[in-house]
Formats: structure tokens, sequence, C-alpha cells
């Protein structure tokens, strides 16, 4: 419980940091770059096969109920509303999240923050609210990409693979998708990759016991962010339903 | 001109384990003091209590009328301003060169220019034997030249007080003896209020003007220099003599049945070696501080070990 309200303090000073001056541009710059760098590749090579899989799932069940046509609208509601920006979110905080957990756990155990701390600087506006900044921006932007190739990947399987046809599978994008399917595809991503950067932030700057505490504070900053993902994933869709009414409803 | 650091019942413990209770000493002004230990004892943690990093269960650190454990934090990054500390492994900015690390305090918290921060900077290198090595990163570098750099880091705000933990350690003895004689030097050039954190006999026995000795979970004694090498008290004996015979054990404190058998082996603990005279600056001009050899023994009576102050 001490931990809980901890993370919810510093969650809470992280969003005070974000609006104190100076803002450190140079390393959300920095962390943007380093985070897409590690990111894009697997978020790419990723959604291709979650795209192609949805539709091989999808592609089978509508032909049997004859709806065969519909394969791209279920498709792209798969991968906007949910598929990307999960992916992007667990990429962020695996590929992402762990480098931030274990570069500020060693800087941790090596004295960094603390000298930092004893030369009066702050360390969450300082080093925490740029990472935060940064994983936000790239799952957003990474989202727009996973979207993408996702698809793509739908529509090469459903085509290719499946004999579909290509003007069905794009006409019926906007059978049951709208456009505040990709809003809060995005809103999800940004709060996704905020939850992936505050959770390896503070786990990185909380880790103890030399080098064996860094990896422990990684592999927990990991696994808590994977879980807290899907239990706000489930509140955000949950509440996306209430608001957003659906075509065809 | 250094600051008094007043401290009042500090006591802090990790969950059930306490490090250490009811510590209460005054560095005073301008002095340089030495914090003794076994391993284990919790100096590194009192220190950083004593900077604000860690926050006590009890008690009060008075830095002027600014009381560290009650400050919001805004004030404590205030007060910290004051501070300059020097970490174990110098805790450089594994991402910055020498140079960088050097500079960040000047760059961060003053508006000078880049011209007069090179100025500063090669000072603060110069002093601590480190021009050349300004562009090499701290992984490319020693422990011993990552601690000299982190010394010029921590000198560069020009500090009021000046925390060391354990300058000496990984440093052999030569550049020991060097950094020591930079300490005395530094002070007497700022004249700012020094702890070091040490369990460097040579050190604790020749540097500073104060010494304290934590032991078991207390502040065992603290007090001028001569006090505590010429004090009969057990334990002072035994650590600041380096002996195995006396109530420190291996672990920490030894039982009754191993105390009662030492006596019994008619152990006793050697007669106090002479007091060494203390450091003094390399220019050969006095300390604020600076007290002359065997005035404490004078003042209070006491007669020094035969030999002390030769």
């Amino acid at each position: 419980m001490k931990t809980i309200g901890e993370f919810v303090i510093f969650c809470l000073e992280a969003l005070r940091g974000l609006f104190k001056r100076p803002f450190q541009g140079r390393e959300f710059i920095q962390q943007a770059w380093f985070i897409s760098s590690v990111s894009i590749l697997p978020a790419a090579l990723v959604s291709i096969p979650f795209g192609a899989v949805i539709t091989l799932q999808l592609g089978s069940l509508v032909q049997q109920l004859g709806a065969q046509s519909f394969t791209g609208a279920a498709s792209v509601l798969a991968v906007v509303r949910e598929a990307g920006p999960i992916v992007t979110a667990l990429v962020v905080a695996g590929a992402g999240g762990s480098a931030i957990c274990a570069d500020l756990g060693a800087r941790k155990i090596r004295e960094e923050l603390d000298a930092m701390a004893v030369l009066g600087i702050n360390i969450v506006q300082r080093l925490v609210v740029p990472r935060v900044l940064a994983g936000m921006v790239v799952a957003m932007l990474l989202n727009g990409v996973v979207s993408v190739v996702g698809v793509s990947g739908g529509y090469f399987f459903n085509v290719i693979m499946q004999g579909g046809t290509h003007g069905a599978y794009l006409a019926s994008f906007q059978a049951l998708g709208q456009l505040p399917d990709l809003i809060s595809g995005e809103i999800k991503a940004l709060v996704f990759g905020a939850i992936a950067a505050l959770v390896a932030c503070f786990m990185g700057i909380n880790a103890k016991g030399g080098p064996k505490g860094v990896g422990d504070a990684v592999n927990q900053s990991v696994v808590i962010t994977f879980m807290l993902l899907f239990a706000v994933n489930f509140v955000l869709t949950a509440i996306y339903f209430q608001v957003v009414p659906q075509k065809g409803a | 001109m250094g600051v008094e650091v007043r401290v009042e019942g500090l006591t802090k413990s990790f969950g059930r384990q306490a490090v250490w209770s009811d510590v209460t000493l005054t560095l005073p002004a301008g002095e340089i003091s030495v914090l003794l230990g076994p391993s284990g004892t919790g100096k590194s943690v009192f220190l950083k209590t004593l900077v604000g990093l860690l926050e006590p269960d009890r008690g009060s650190v008075w830095v002027g009328d600014q009381d560290l454990p009650r400050l919001r934090e805004r004030e404590l990054y205030e007060v910290r301003k004051l501070f300059g500390v020097l970490f174990q492994d110098g805790a450089l900015f594994g991402s910055m060169n020498i140079y960088d690390n050097v500079a960040f305090p000047l760059r961060e918290h003053t508006r000078r220019p880049e011209r007069e921060i090179r100025q500063i900077v090669t000072e603060k290198l110069d002093m601590v034997g480190l021009l050349g090595a300004e562009k090499k990163l701290p992984a490319e570098v020693s422990g011993g030249m990552r601690k000299r750099a982190g010394l010029a880091r921590a000198l560069v705000l020009n500090p009021q007080i000046v925390l060391f933990d354990e300058p000496d350690s990984g440093l052999d003895p030569v550049r020991t003896a060097y950094l020591n004689q930079l300490i005395i030097d530094l002070n007497q050039q700022t004249d700012a209020t020094f702890l070091i954190v040490t369990h460097d006999i040579n050190t604790a026995r020749t540097v500073p003007d104060n010494i304290g000795l934590i032991y078991h979970g207390h502040l065992a004694m603290f007090g001028p220099r001569e006090m505590l090498l010429s004090s009969e008290e057990p334990v002072v004996r035994q650590f600041l003599n380096a002996q195995r015979i006396g109530p420190i054990g291996m672990t920490e404190e030894k039982d009754a049945d191993e105390l009662a058998a030492e006596r019994r082996s008619g152990q006793e603990l050697p007669p106090l070696p002479p007091i060494p005279r203390q450091l003094r600056p390399s220019n050969g001009l006095p300390r604020r501080a600076e007290r002359t050899p065997g005035q404490w023994c004078r003042e209070n009576g006491v007669m020094p070990p035969i030999g002390s102050f030769v």
C-alpha cells in the first residue's frame, strides 16, 4: 500500500513538473529519439502478424456467416481500437520502458541521482518529465504506424491468402469504423505511453541493492506496466462505449 | 565562511532495523570533523541524512536557523546549495565527460558566460590534478580520478559545508596522503565546514579538528581530536588504534563470553601510541580553526602519551 501511495505521489509530482520551467527540451528530444529507435522496428514487426492473425481468425468466421465483405471493417476496428494501442504500449514498455528503468536504476545505485539532488536539481522535473512526455508522444506516433502496418497486414492476408476482394476490404472500413475509434486509439496510446514511462521511472529511481536490484526493478517495471495496461485498457474501453455512440447500434 | 551544523537526537531506521539512534553532535563552523565507525554502522546513511537525501525517524539537523527534516522540498533544494558532497565513487554523470561534470553545477545554478565557467573548471581540475583528463568519460578513468573529479564538482560552487563519503576508499596510500593534504589546504582556502566519513585511521589521526565514533547504533564519542586520541574508553581506544582486543568484534559487538575469554588469556590493549601532529596547510599559513599541538590536552589537564606532537 505504501508503494502504491508513493507511486501516486510520484505521478502527481511528475504532473506538476510538466508545468514547471525550464522545460528540459534537449533531454526530451534525446529520449523521444531513443524510445523511437528501439520501438519502431519491433512494433512494426509485431503488428504485421497481429493484423494478419485478426484477419485470419475473423475471415473464416465471417465467411461462415456470409459476411466476408465486412472483414475489412472488423479488422480495422480490432486493430485501431484495441490491438494498435496495446501493441504500441507493450513495445514501448518492453523496449523503451525497460531501458529507461535500467538507466535510472544504474544511476541510482551509482549515486548519480543523489549527487543531482545534492546539487539542488529536482530529479522528477529534470529526468522523469522529459521521459514521460517522450513515452507519450512516441506511443501516440507509434500507434499510427502500428495501425497502418496492422491494417495493411490484414489487407494482405485477406486479399492474397483468403481470396477476398480488395475493393470490399477497403470499402467496408466505413461500415463500422468511425473517426472517434482513431481518436480513442490515440488517447489510449497516450495514456499507455505515460503509464509505461511513469512505472519505468518510478521503479528505476527507487532501485536498491546493487546491480541485482536494478535487474529486479526492470523486471518488476515491465510486469507492473503490463498488468496496469490491461486494467486501464478495460476501463478506457468501457468509458468509450458509454460515451461514443456506435455505428449501427 | 563555513556554517555550523547542529544535529540533535537524530534517529534513523530502515523498517525494523535501527541504524543509529539519538545522535547529537555539532560540526563547528569552519572546522574539519571526521566520523568513524566499523563497516555497516550507518556512517554513509548519517551523511545522507545530514544533507536531506534520507529522512530521519526523529531529530533535527540545524543549518543556521533551518531544520532540514522539517523543510519543504523547495526550501530543501535551496539549503542544499550550501552543501558540496563527495560521494564514495565520485557519482559522476556517466553520459558527460569530466569537464562537463565539473561545469554542470555552474551551468545549472549560475548565469556565468562559458569563458568564465572554463576558467573556474580549469582551476578546480588543476587543484585536484586532473588537467588533461577533461575530455575523458567517467568510465574511461580510474576510480581515484573519478573521486578527484567528484571532489572538483563538489567544490565548484564554493560550498560552505563539504561532506566527504570515504574519500580514501579505493585510493593507494600515496594518493590518500595527497588527498588528505588537499583537504587541509581546501579548508584553509575556503574556511568551509568539513565532515569526512571514513574508516581510515591515519586520516582520522592526522587530518581533523574533531573526531566522532559511531558504534553499535550510537555515537560513542564526539570531540576534539586530542580528546579521542588520548581517550581510555575501550571502544574508542580499540578503533583508533586498530586493535583486535576490545569490545568490537568481527561482526559487531563481542559477547560477554568472548570478552571474558579475552581477559582470562591476559590480552590487553597496548599503551596509547603518541598523538601525531595535525597536518598543516602546504603554504605554511595557519587555518582559522587550527589549534596548537597539545592545546586541548593542556586546557583539560590530560597527559598525552609520551612522544606525542613530535
